[in-house]
């Protein structure tokens, strides 16, 4: 992930490059409901790539008709230039992680582990030397005897992982890998995951509803609603230009103020909303008069309790109607004259001299933000 | 105070509630098998109850103790009882083994199903145990007798021409018991599937399992506790039947429960009869000792 971009970093740019998993017009419906609907979806050769939405979304499902646990109403999913229609689960060139993970209870660690490759008629000692590589790698190699009751959530989750990975599959799927582990061995396994996908270089897909998780494992993210995708890109790109109100306040948050367009230039636009005049350095292909709205991240938005010298754009005033102190961060529920409430996040960067904070309660603030921090979004 | 009062009664509430079942065993178990022991080892008078007392007083006071073997004895020198105990032991594990060949499918059939459907199949499960069973056995000896509905339809339908004897054989028992003993072989493996992750069978079929294979190396040694309970809730009761194998199988088949009854009621020889219900609670030892190091070992597990 460090270092200069490359083409091989980001070959979704690369119009020529032949994905390894195209998913094209795939439609799933449970009886009348319908969980994914008509998505097409390519995932290159090497990428950590996230699906992310809420429960119902359609993400697990997508998923599991990769693995081969259900079949698409219609579409096709084409693994590595073969079509996946008529090839049932053990004959696919994936391997799934489960969110129960589904260790075997009769089975010690190793025999779990070497259980995939057996189906593969692996000569006996590859598969003790495969194992004893991958328990390495997941730091699990004392524990090869032991029954999977026998160890922690975090002990099952890696092996687990090792014993979808021992198979070298050209897809791994995880179904929300880390959903069971609690915050702090969670936020640690991230890393880890990522680290031991560069290091193999196998392509992960992963389910997930978790943003962070999203944001900090993938190449790029896909964000589903309703079994679509609302929006494909990168981290980056989710956050920084989402394209709906549902990708803005889905990953993140962010205040959005409805508005009409009342100027719009060829590199910035000026949009009339109840926070006041909100002008953007950006320009967006929009039609004079038209309802859009504008999202501000509560990062972005400036708070001072000094008034303002000039009157202009991007500017509001309000009053502190609530604090959440984070420690490295404080979040600041400002209210307006309108009522109306923005949230805004301030690193807490000095520490204070005395044991209260600069603002505090129903102090007056100014809000102000800079021209190219509000996002453009039609729907 | 009053913490220490309520503590020491909720002890007292402990050790009733502990104490409850001990009491029951004792006076409804274990008590009727030593006075069962105790006849197994007297003699045979006329008199009633018709066996030697255990322990005498003599005139001089002394007590005297008998204790005699000779049933056991007689049991092991007339084959007649080594015959009858091993074909006891012959149809009750033949029985058990169809019970499981036809009540595993059919547990696993339950528990695959639908919601509505799952309760449906439950119900008809349980649902014979609501008629008296010897009623249903007399319904058995309706269908199988020689002028039976299943002789008469398969004479209607032109298949035979002499009605086949089914009743009062070794079948007509195998019948008898499979069908009556069933549900106690398809409702432990019932619970016992339902417990099962459905996501081992899709695991195994990730990692590039066949059906077959996944059935035999997840979903078999995982549904072992379930086989080994059903089968001993079918095979321990099969051994001492004594309803089925009398009614259906008339004279010809033998069976210990039978021999039990006729020792008792025909010959009045209690003593004996205790004896071959000894013998039998010794051969049925031996697999509820398996059960319990089964159960032990899953309850660890």
């Amino acid at each position: 992930m460090a270092g200069e971009p490359t083409a091989s970093d980001t070959p979704w740019l690369d119009k020529d490059a032949e994905p390894l998993i195209r998913i094209k017009g795939i439609t799933k419906k449970f009886g009348e409901f319908i969980a994914v609907n008509n998505v097409d979806l390519d995932i290159y050769q090497g990428e950590l790539f996230c699906l992310l939405g809420g429960s119902g979304c359609g993400k697990t499902t997508l998923l599991r008709m990769l693995a081969g646990f259900e079949t698409p109403s219609s579409g096709t999913i084409v693994i590595d230039g073969a079509d996946m229609s008529q090839v049932p689960p053990y004959e696919r060139p994936t391997n799934m992680m489960f969110q129960s993970y589904a260790l075997f209870p009769h089975m010690s660690v190793e025999k779990n582990v070497a259980f995939g490759l057996k189906q593969d008629k692996v000569p006996n000692d590859e598969i003790a030397d495969r194992v004893d590589d991958i328990l390495k790698l997941v730091e699990l190699q004392d524990f090869k005897a032991r029954k999977p009751q026998q160890l922690s959530g975090g002990q099952r989750q890696r092996v687990a992982l090792a014993r979808a990975l021992v198979k070298k599959p050209k897809v791994l799927l995880l179904d929300e890998p880390l959903a069971a582990l609690d915050k702090k061995l969670r936020e640690h396994t991230q890393f880890e995951l990522a680290n031991i996908q560069e290091q193999v270089g196998i392509t992960f897909v992963v389910v997930t509803h978790d943003q962070e998780e999203a944001m900090t494992l993938s190449s790029r993210i896909a964000v589903m609603d309703k079994g679509e995708f609302v929006q494909i890109g990168t981290p980056t790109e989710i956050y920084e230009f989402p394209e709906t109100r549902f990708v803005a306040d889905f990953i993140g948050s962010a205040n959005i103020f409805e508005g009409e367009i009342v100027e719009d230039g060829a590199d910035h636009v000026r949009v009339s909303t109840s926070l006041g005049e909100i002008y953007i350095d950006h320009g967006q292909s929009t039609k004079m008069g038209s309802r859009v709205w504008a999202a501000i991240r509560p990062e972005k938005i400036h708070l001072s309790k000094k008034a303002p010298t000039k009157s202009g754009p991007n500017q509001a005033a309000g009053k502190v109607d609530d604090i959440g102190y984070l420690g490295n961060s404080s979040i600041y529920k400002i209210r307006l004259d309108t009522g109306q409430i923005v949230d805004v996040t301030s690193p807490n960067q000095i520490r204070p001299k005395s044991r209260t904070h600069g603002i505090t309660w129903e102090d007056t603030v100014y809000l102000n933000w800079e021209p190219s921090s509000a996002m453009l979004l039609n729907k | 105070m009053f913490r220490q009062l309520a503590r020491r009664m909720q002890a007292g509430w402990r050790s009733i509630v502990v104490f409850i079942p001990y009491v029951w065993l004792l006076v409804f178990f274990l008590l009727p098998f030593f006075i069962v022991a105790k006849i197994s080892v007297a003699e045979l008078v006329i008199a009633s109850p018709p066996f030697s007392k255990m322990i005498e007083w003599t005139d001089s006071g002394a007590m005297t103790i008998r204790i005699v073997f000779d049933n056991f004895i007689y049991i092991f020198n007339d084959d007649l009882y080594s015959r009858t105990y091993i074909n006891s032991l012959k149809i009750s594990i033949i029985s058990t083994i169809f019970c499981l060949l036809i009540g595993y499918p059919m547990a696993y059939g339950i528990v695959r199903s639908g919601p509505v459907a799952k309760k449906l199949l439950l119900f008809a499960v349980i649902l014979p145990f609501w008629t008296s069973f010897l009623l249903r056995v007399y319904a058995w000896m309706g269908l199988l007798a020689d002028q039976g509905t299943i002789n008469n339809l398969l004479i209607w339908i032109g298949l035979i021409d002499e009605p086949i004897r089914m009743l009062y054989t070794e079948f007509a028992v195998y019948i008898g018991i499979v069908y009556t003993y069933l549900p106690f072989m398809i409702l432990p493996l019932y619970a016992n599937m339902e417990k099962l992750d459905g996501s081992l069978n899709e695991a195994a079929a990730d990692l590039g399992s066949r059906p077959t294979n996944t059935f035999f190396k997840v979903t078999l040694p995982l549904t072992t506790p379930g086989i080994v309970a059903g089968s001993l809730l079918v095979f321990i009761p099969a051994t001492g039947e004594y309803v089925i194998p009398d009614l259906l199988g008339g004279g010809n088949v033998l069976m210990i429960g039978r021999l039990l009854y006729n020792e008792f009621a025909a010959n009045t020889d209690w003593p004996v009869a205790s004896a071959v219900a000894i013998v039998l609670l010794i051969l049925l030892v031996l697999p509820m000792t398996i059960y319990q190091y089964y159960q032990g070992k899953a309850t660890e597990g």
